[in-house]
């Protein structure tokens, strides 16, 4: 049954159709109307169901909201929009950051040499410190992740910023990373991946992160400036990652000599006015002209800005590179061990397209590894996702202050947005998430959103207490509403047995009855639960 | 022999028998009986550069291609310089607070050690000293967890810890090892009726399915009963130990609570990074003199605070490789070979640099650029696993190794 379902989602999606196609199908009556394969679907190409999104999805298609998704454009997000107008750095330029979020240390160091860096660190925190430029960062992603109409680009964003990992904490990276994300990352999410290659190659977030913007050929002196009359020469860093994490995958067939050669043809890739308006420069000064040999393939001398560019296409058209991308993102949307023949096809899908994103996604939402049956509930939430999902399950709202509490939640959970040190970023498998410590922290948020501790969030739960006299059938409510009837017979039978704890059915301050079910511990319950862990 | 602190533990548990005690109970009595020994893991993530962690001075080839980032060598008068340990190695400047532990041989220096894998990865090498088996990407469990694995029951729910908030590789494994970020913040907190909602959580998690968030679950509550009986959280630091307000010093200080606590520690697992120092590496002061100095003002204190109890604990250090000997355009060294790995500790036999010193001159260096590996990390893991926790046949623990002469670092 569930097969020819997929098969249905599969034909309507292959016949078609970017763009406005729910009346071009005509094919709503036979869409799946399966709560299961919903559910599943905005799970895994958003943060989760809120009440009515089921029946949402159902009355316009599966495939008509999974075509939406893809073309986010068109989705209406002005209420978004209005909960992140209270978060102003979002929108600034890089410059802009720089004169506002200026750098403290200098400017008090200057005010008192005294000053020990102990007590530079504890000293009290003004509003215009630069960390507040991260802070909005995270508060923006928990906020889109909960209420944006544009749940795939949101998903998608993650995962390339996760792919391309900038810490923002290191250096000046905290007031570039701004731009980087909301003009590299996010209008490519769903786009070319050459754009996201080439966009983060020459974005200063980038450039700085991996050292590329001080890389310069070996026998380079400055020649004026502050560091007049010192010796530069080549750094590897980008040259390695770009080849290891961002294209080709560890195992994708580099040597030491082509990390060394490709960081050659990358030198006078650079950062102009790092403390201004920073935009990617080329320098020819300080690039190699030597002639280089890459991969096989040899770069006459004197290449200039173009040996970097020959790199990135020769990247982009490598056969390991495709193969890299396909399995991160049947990883991130199908199994921590994704099936081969998909990666297969998603790969063969990227050398088909030249690494369209799209195509790649519908590669994967129209196969039948995406909709089977043990592929459900097979990945583990990261911390992030958790979070959103469980407020966006009990209905919950939340404005720019919400998103700050949640992104703390999150960093508890072992997840700190922008924070990822090592450039591979977080990684995308259970083991990761799942351990004694960061557990019991999910258990506590649970009961922190329940119980109306976290600042900034709104929730209504008395949809869910639907029989005040009958406890059985708020517990009925809380678990079609929460996990979509697809509790474990254990955890349904160890709710029903809680629903006897006096301590549950507890007399509550309000005027409500003795036999009044605690709505907010089931909820709580179901949320720290082993099935909520799981998408 | 039947010490005070059992006497009272076994008291404990005679009251508790009436109402069915509880196993940890138990445990901790039996803990308390046997002064367990502890190997505490530190990983230096990033790569630290052991050139200039533990300087060789003395080879004369090694200031010649560090013009801005060599360390000047020891000299009695400069007491901000290096310390000299063997007229050959010096420690860096910043590692002062470690000169006591090694004047009284309790501090190891193993050199020049490393991977036979020729990976300038971070991830991979990591991966690869994690799961001890270099270049094999398809083993499962961390070389940790397998050695704890090889030892008798009775088991505690702290048998294995890793301080910070993920499981690491070394630790992953069928050896039922924790994670945690902190002690204090370690149990379920609600705004009213804390207990009750643990208690529902603890249900949910009981169930019989074996999988990762069940057995997860049914560790962490095993684990949230034992450290609240043995109220390891409380133990301030003893013999004034002062720690740094740094992650690693808040690590170490955690693990000397559970140590203290006698929970049933025996391998402990934390990390810190920032080591990898691309850029801007700096000398006898710097970036990494920073790191330095926050990573040997952390494992004195640790050895400090644990006083007579050191005696039953080794600390290891690793890092997955070194950085160039050569420093690069920007004052900073790139992804190298071999590094200097760290012991501590009562069982070690201290006060000496361990390992062949494979030189410095261009023609003695690894792919012409990196220290070359004289001891197979492996060789001295398996030493410390076999001597400190009594592992048989400790080359095992690496599958795909046939072992090698014990380095003699352990007593």
């Amino acid at each position: 049954m569930r097969r020819r379902v997929a098969a249905l989602v599969l034909a309507a999606l292959y016949l078609g159709l970017a763009g406005d196609i729910a009346p071009a199908l005509g094919a709503d009556s036979v869409m799946p109307s399966d709560e299961a394969a919903i559910v599943h679907a905005l799970s895994r190409l958003g943060s989760g169901p809120r009440p009515g999104d089921v029946e949402r999805v159902r009355a316009m298609g599966l495939a008509a909201w999974i075509e939406r998704q893809m073309d986010p454009g068109r989705l209406d997000d002005r209420a978004t929009d209005q909960a992140l107008a209270a978060l102003p750095t979002l929108t600034m330029s890089i410059d802009e950051l720089q004169t506002r979020y200026p750098r403290p240390k200098a400017r008090e160091k200057a005010a008192d040499p005294q000053m020990t860096p102990r007590a530079l660190y504890d000293r009290p925190q003004p509003g215009n410190r630069p960390v507040r430029i991260i802070a909005e960062m995270q508060a923006a992603r928990m906020v889109r992740a909960i209420e944006s109409e544009r749940q795939l680009e949101e998903v998608m964003v993650d995962f390339w910023f996760n792919h391309f990992n900038v810490h923002a904490a290191k250096g000046e990276v905290k007031w570039y990373v701004t731009a980087y994300e909301r003009d590299v990352i996010r209008p490519n999410a769903l786009g070319r991946f050459g754009d996201l290659l080439r966009g983060t190659a020459t974005h200063p977030a980038m450039l700085f992160y991996l050292d590329n913007w001080l890389s310069t050929r070996p026998d380079f002196t400055v020649r004026f400036g502050p560091n007049r009359g010192k010796r530069a020469g080549l750094n590897e860093n980008y040259a390695r990652e770009l080849m290891e994490l961002h294209t080709l995958g560890v195992d994708g067939g580099y040597t030491q000599q082509d990390v060394t050669e490709v960081a050659r043809a990358f030198t006078g890739w650079t950062i102009d006015r790092p403390r201004e308006a920073a935009r990617f420069i080329f320098r020819p000064a300080t690039h190699d002209r030597g002639d280089k040999t890459i991969l096989g393939t040899r770069l006459p001398a004197g290449g200039g800005l173009d040996d970097g560019e020959r790199v990135l296409a020769m990247l982009l058209h490598h056969p390991s590179t495709a193969r890299f991308i396909a399995t991160k993102l049947a990883r991130r949307f199908v199994a921590d061990d994704p099936p081969p023949a998909l990666v297969d096809r998603v790969a063969a899908t990227f050398r088909a397209t030249e690494g369209d994103i799209r195509a790649m996604l519908r590669t994967i939402v129209t196969s039948s590894e995406f909709w089977a049956p043990d592929a459900r509930h097979a990945k583990i939430k990261k911390p992030s996702e958790y979070v959103a999902s469980a407020v966006r399950a009990v209905g919950g709202h939340v404005d720019a202050r919400a998103g700050f509490a949640l992104a703390r939640s999150a960093a508890e959970m072992g997840e700190g947005l922008y924070g990822a040190q090592p450039p591979t970023g977080y990684p995308d498998r259970a083991e990761a998430w799942v351990n004694a410590g960061v557990l019991l922290a999910r258990m506590n948020f649970a009961l922190a959103l329940t119980q109306r501790r976290l600042p900034g969030v709104t929730l209504d739960l008395s949809p869910l207490a639907v029989d005040r006299a009958a406890p059985e059938a708020t517990l009925a409510r809380v678990l079609a509403s929460l996990l979509h009837g697809e509790p474990s017979a254990q955890t349904r039978s160890v709710l029903t047995a809680q629903l006897g704890d006096p301590e549950i059915r507890r007399q509550t301050a309000d005027d409500r009855g003795p036999a009044d079910t605690d709505v907010e511990k089931l909820a709580a319950l179901v949320i720290g639960s082993p099935e909520f862990q799981r998408r | 022999m039947l010490t005070r602190r059992a006497l009272l533990k076994s008291g404990a548990c005679a009251l508790a028998a009436v109402a069915a005690p509880p196993r940890f109970l138990a445990r901790a009595a039996s803990a308390a009986e046997a002064r367990r020994r502890v190997i505490v893991a530190v990983f230096q993530r990033g790569a630290v550069d052991g050139l200039s962690m533990v300087v060789p001075y003395g080879d004369r080839d090694y200031a010649a291609t560090r013009a801005s980032i060599a360390i000047r060598p020891p000299n009695g008068a400069d007491v901000d310089g290096a310390h000299d340990l063997d007229g050959f190695f010096a420690l860096h400047p910043a590692l002062a607070p470690l000169m006591p532990l090694w004047r009284t041989r309790a501090l190891a220096v193993v050199h020049a050690c490393g991977s036979p894998d020729r990976t300038r990865s971070h991830f991979d090498a990591q991966d690869y000293m994690e799961s001890g088996t270099p270049g094999v990407k398809s083993t499962t469990d961390g070389w940790l967890a397998r050695a704890i694995g090889t030892r008798p029951a009775p088991s505690s729910p702290f048998r294995a810890v890793a301080l910070g908030p993920t499981l690491p590789r070394i630790l992953r494994g069928d050896a039922g090892a924790i994670s945690l970020a902190s002690l204090d913040r370690f149990d379920v907190r609600a705004s009213s009726d804390a207990a009750v909602a643990r208690k529902g959580f603890e249900s949910l998690y009981e169930q019989s399915v074996q999988d990762l968030l069940h057995g997860t679950g049914r560790e962490t509550f095993e684990a949230v009963r034992m450290l609240k009986s043995a109220n390891a959280a409380q133990l301030t630091p003893a013999n004034n130990a002062q720690y740094p307000r740094s992650r690693l010093g808040e690590s170490l200080r955690q693990i000397a609570q559970l140590i203290r606590a006698d929970v049933g520690l025996e391998i402990a697992f934390t990390d810190a990074g920032g080591w990898d120092t691309h850029v801007g590496q700096g000398a006898e002061q710097g970036q990494l003199a920073n790191r330095l100095r926050d990573f040997g003002a952390s494992l004195a204190a640790f050895a400090q605070d644990l006083g007579d109890r050191m005696g039953d604990v080794v600390v290891l250090t690793m890092s997955e490789f070194g950085r160039t000997v050569a420093e690069n355009g920007n004052r900073g060294t790139d992804h190298g070979h071999a590094t200097a790995m760290l012991l501590l500790g009562g069982g070690v036999r201290g006060g000496k640099v361990y390992g062949r010193w494979p030189g410095l001159a261009r023609e003695q260096l690894y792919e012409g650029r990196d220290l070359a590996v004289t001891t197979d990390f492996r060789a001295l893991f398996a030493e410390v696993a076999g001597r400190q926790l009594g592992v048989r046949r400790p080359a095992t623990l690496f599958p795909g190794w046939t072992g090698a002469a014990p380095l003699g670092v352990m007593v």
